[in-house]
């Protein structure tokens, strides 16, 4: 039992661990932020939500102790991870930012030319 | 729905006043009498009986751990394939969702599933703009959304 048990940490652990280099690869090699961020917040994510849990199932099998906090912090990260990422796309696209050259297509620029458009046709 | 799980929490109370008896496994069987008995008496609420939320709250949760799982695959193929052959763009979701908080769901969910990612959405709340890692997937992607996650919290909200 204690084998299948370490079995089962040592699996998770190391693949949050991978996952977490993959996005950090990601990061690198991707052209523009935007991009980035689909590494950034989907990989990290999962990755750090693994290699919690198997901390977790560490401490429960190995050392008997169940700890709320653990799951408190998956739950966080759910939580706030796209929120962030949503908030960092949004605040780089309001401030310029372009898109990459292998881009195909944005609908979101007209409606934000459009927004600015009648917000300086307000101010006259 | 917080009306008759607090009703139901009430009743365990009851049955454990009856059988004078306070332990967690007396408010357990209390609970599971009372969520039978309101069950019986569903037709006298003004919403569904509550069990139906629970439940599509649990599919709802299923829906976004595999879609999590399948979105960190796309990545994952995406970043170590040797050339970069992406068409990354921005296409916009009308989304029929009215309240704030199944739109905030509905766009939190999106952010963590494949190749997309919410960059705005509109001052009406009926278009979300969406970053997608590959367009030419973008009316897959709008299909798959609309199917799955948007169907899915409207069955939490008993529309």
């Amino acid at each position: 039992m204690i084998v299948i048990a370490k079995a089962i940490v040592i699996f998770l652990i190391l693949l949050g661990a991978i996952l977490c280099l993959i996005s950090a690869i990601g990061v690198l090699r991707l052209p523009d932020v935007y991009t980035r961020m689909h590494a950034a917040s989907k990989a990290s994510t999962l990755g750090v939500v693994l290699i919690l849990v198997g901390v977790f199932f560490h401490e429960w099998f190995l050392a008997g102790i169940i700890s709320a906090k653990i799951l408190l912090g998956i739950v966080f990260i759910f939580l706030t991870a796209p929120v962030g990422a949503h908030l960092i796309g949004r605040a780089a696209y309001n401030t310029g930012v372009k898109l990459d050259k292998r881009s195909v297509q944005d609908d979101y620029g007209g409606f934000r030319n459009f927004v600015i458009k009648r917000k300086e046709d307000s101010y006259l | 729905m917080a009306f008759q799980i607090l009703l139901n929490a009430l009743l365990a109370f009851t049955w454990m006043f009856m059988n004078d008896t306070y332990r967690a496994a007396d408010f357990v069987s209390g609970f599971a009498l009372g969520m039978i008995a309101i069950f019986m008496l569903r037709r006298f609420f003004p919403q569904r009986f509550y069990g139906y939320a629970l439940y599509a709250i649990f599919k709802l949760i299923i829906i976004f751990i595999r879609e999590l799982l399948l979105a960190n695959l796309s990545v994952l193929k995406t970043v170590l394939s040797p050339k970069l052959t992406i068409k990354p763009g921005i296409f916009a979701f009308r989304t029929d969702l009215k309240t704030d908080w199944e739109i905030t769901i509905l766009s939190n969910m999106i952010t963590l599933t494949p190749g997309t990612l919410v960059i705005d959405i509109s001052d009406d709340r009926s278009i979300l703009y969406i970053h997608a890692m590959d367009i030419e997937d973008a009316e897959k992607a709008i299909h798959d959304i609309r199917v799955s996650f948007e169907k899915a919290i409207q069955e939490v909200s008993g529309k």
